[in-house]
């Protein structure tokens, strides 16, 4: 064992919770429906940790995480940070914004082409007044591995590859010195010899920093390279979440079970069919049923659950670090 | 016989600022009937090699080399013969499988124009087939009155896909088919492209940077660096006991879950991959090389002999099995 993973293990028991999401919805109207994108989180972030939240496109990670950055009002529910519901004004939504730091996907769209990385990192600084920018800048670069970073400062976006892209992106983030990082996607369009090295940089910004990461992603492989926990979405709520070693080598959920098994060299594969969710037509019983490998084979009737799958709600996972699943078959099945 | 020789090819693109040499002599092989990957980070030359392939490179780019298919020279064909070639032998699917529909067509009628315009099939026949196709790739037929914005990611894919197999070609060619495709969605896709492989007995040159998925569908990985192939071997080797540092990194970039080795270790190659137009000297690796020699930045690599049916460009293949 590394030291990384050792001391991860140890800070992983019983964080106290840093950002949490409490009974989390968010609907949008669409084409006079309602979308329920978010229906009904509980999610607690702790100091130092860093949660994947994981899901086939369309389950609602973007804008549980828009949400959590105070980008996206929720319906009802709240979200919370240190301890105190967050305060929508504008100047508390300015503080927390320091706090709580987007890093977007595909760094190529997040970069002005006509900014310098100076300027790029140095923006977030000057909107919220900080001293000594240059430093604060040269700082950043630094952490983000961008080095020496003076030899950066007045490069256009357009001279970095993908890579030095993201770290810019993230350098950007640090800037304002925050205590979360909320990533999606962050290496979804980068290449497969850089996203070690971006992630790896998150891990170290964990290890240096403290800082605290929610990592949104459709890759178990990411949560399984740098992630404490992992919660896994499907339609707007999470089906199953607790430690990546658990959830990962042994899902019980089946949308999980799903979702792993269609990973390269997984022995038996459950490849879903049909459409990604929509959240305006929810249905009703368990969510998943409609597209259940578990019901559809037999096995929930044989233990006797097909009849809840189907008609039954299952209630919200509480905020609680251990493994836990949304499932009438996981119940009885254990 | 194989069905794709290709010997020494080369392509040099010629811009403004000089000559951007994208592939640099690739000699490979492709049985009738089999499926190779073809690795390597943005920028190695992987697209550039398919599109040689079919003739569907820009035309201040020159070709070098041979590339016969089924025994005919593509490079010196008549463009007569290639459009033929282009249908009913080999056809490709192109990464990000949005642009390559018409968004104002329906997408049967954009599934048919080949099948019409080289004069397979009468309109009647034309709908029946864009039918069975539809169906071959998964999609109910009434999907052929649906336009591009009506349909998912995956299944726009699909109709790339079916679009590809109209004309019933030999070969395939599907460049980083799921690249932009969720985790099901891509499972969805690659189990249509293994299936149909299979059953069709299609031959497929399947593009990625993402070793996992191209050793779960392909017999053979190719992997290229700035140009060049650096290894070529059974897929279950490269992915797994890769002789090349650079497709050992490539591999390691995609854990395995639940190996504890890669558990909060995630693995990256540091560097950026050259810039074509001033290639490193000697091993053009060595830059980024974990285990680079001295002799790496003046020595001349080429692919060496790794086991069998297996070869890979480094001085550390060569010793090794000099050796033995
Ligand atoms: N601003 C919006 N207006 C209407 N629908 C939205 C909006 N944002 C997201 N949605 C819908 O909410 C659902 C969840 O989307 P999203 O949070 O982006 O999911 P994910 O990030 O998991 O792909 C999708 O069906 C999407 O179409
Ligand atoms: N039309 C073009 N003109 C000039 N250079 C090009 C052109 N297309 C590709 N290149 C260059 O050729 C090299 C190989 O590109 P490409 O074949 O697209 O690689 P890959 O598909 O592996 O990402 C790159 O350096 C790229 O910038
Ligand atoms: S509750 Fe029933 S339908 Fe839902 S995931 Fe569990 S077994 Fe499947
Ligand atoms: S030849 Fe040298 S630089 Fe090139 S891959 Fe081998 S060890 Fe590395
Ligand atoms: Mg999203
Ligand atoms: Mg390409």
């Amino acid at each position: 064992m590394t030291e990384t993973q050792a001391a991860a293990e140890a800070v992983s028991t019983a964080r106290p919770s840093l950002l949490e999401a409490r009974d989390l919805h968010v609907e949008f109207a669409s084409r006079g429906r309602r979308a329920r994108a978010v229906d009904g989180v509980n999610l607690a972030i702790g100091e130092g940790e860093i949660v994947a939240l994981v899901g086939e496109s369309g389950c609602g990670k973007t804008t549980l995480a828009r949400t959590l950055l105070g980008l996206e009002r929720p319906t009802s529910g709240e979200v919370r940070y240190d301890g105190a519901a967050l305060d929508y004004g504008s100047r508390a939504l300015k503080a927390y914004r320091r706090q709580v730091q987007l890093v977007l996907q595909d760094p190529t769209g997040s970069l002005n082409p006509r900014h310098t990385v100076y300027e790029a990192v140095a923006e977030g600084p000057r909107i919220h007044g900080l001293p000594d920018e240059r430093e604060v800048v040269t700082e950043a670069l630094s952490r983000a591995g961008l080095r020496p970073p003076d030899r950066f400062f007045l490069r256009y976006p357009h001279e970095l590859s993908g890579g030095q892209r993201q770290r810019v992106v993230i350098a950007g983030a640090l800037a304002l010195n925050p205590k979360v990082l909320v990533a999606d996607e962050p290496v979804a369009s980068l290449d497969a010899s850089v996203r070690g090295e971006i992630l790896a940089l998150l891990l170290r910004l964990r290890e240096e920093l403290g800082l605290s990461a929610l990592v949104v992603t459709h890759d178990l492989g990411l949560a399984w390279n740098i992630a404490d926990r992992v919660a896994v979405m499907y339609l707007g709520r999470i089906v199953e979440s607790g430690p990546v070693e658990q959830v990962l080598t042994a899902p019980r959920h089946p949308y999980t079970q799903a979702l792993m098994s269609v990973l390269p060299e997984s022995p038996e594969r459950v490849v879903l069919t049909g459409e990604p969710p929509d959240p305006t037509r929810i249905p009703g019983g368990c969510r998943f049923h409609a597209r259940c490998q578990v019901l559809a084979s037999g096995k929930a009737a044989e233990a006797g659950v097909d009849g809840k799958c189907r008609s039954e709600l299952l209630d919200v996972l509480p905020a609680v670090p251990g493994a836990q699943a949304a499932c009438h078959y996981a119940e009885v099945a254990g | 016989m194989s069905l794709l020789e290709l010997d020494d090819l080369s392509v040099t693109y010629r811009i403004a600022s000089g000559e951007v040499p994208a592939v640099r002599g690739v000699s490979l092989t492709l049985d009738s009937g089999a499926a190779l990957g073809v690795a390597g980070e943005s920028g190695s030359g992987k697209s550039t090699l398919a599109m040689a392939l079919l003739r569907l490179l820009p035309r201040d780019a020159r070709v070098g080399g041979r590339i016969l298919l089924d025994g005919e020279d593509v490079i010196t064909m008549k463009w007569g013969r290639m459009r033929a070639v282009r249908w009913a032998e080999a056809s490709i699917v192109f990464q990000g499988a949005q642009h390559g529909l018409n968004p104002v067509r329906r997408i049967g009628d954009q599934i048919a124009e080949p099948l019409l315009v080289h004069g397979l099939a009468k309109p009647d026949a034309a709908r029946r087939r864009v039918a069975e196709l539809l169906d071959q790739v998964g999609l109910p037929a009434w999907r052929a009155r649906s336009y591009p914005h009506e349909l998912s990611g995956g299944q726009r894919q699909r109709v790339m896909i079916a679009m590809a197999l109209g004309c019933k070609p030999r070969l395939i060619i599907a460049d980083e088919p799921t690249t932009a495709l969720d985790v099901m969605v891509q499972a969805q896709v690659l189990t249509l492209i293994k299936e149909l492989v299979a059953e069709q007995g299609i031959s497929l040159i399947m593009i990625s940077h993402d070793l996992s998925v191209l050793s779960d569908v392909c017999d053979r990985l190719a992997v290229m660096y700035a140009g060049r192939l650096v290894e070529h071997g059974p897929s279950a080797e490269v992915f797994h006991d890769a002789r090349h540092p650079y497709s050992r990194a490539l591999a390691a970039a995609f854990p395995t879950v639940g190996d504890p080795v890669s558990r909060l270790a995630p693995k990256g190659l540091g560097g950026d991959p050259p810039d074509p137009m001033r290639l490193p000297g000697g091993c053009s690796f060595h830059p980024r090389c974990p285990v680079a020699l001295d002799e790496c930045a003046t020595l001349d690599v080429e692919l060496w002999p790794a086991g069998e049916h297996h070869s890979a460009a480094c001085v550390h293949v060569k010793e090794r099995e000099g050796a033995q």
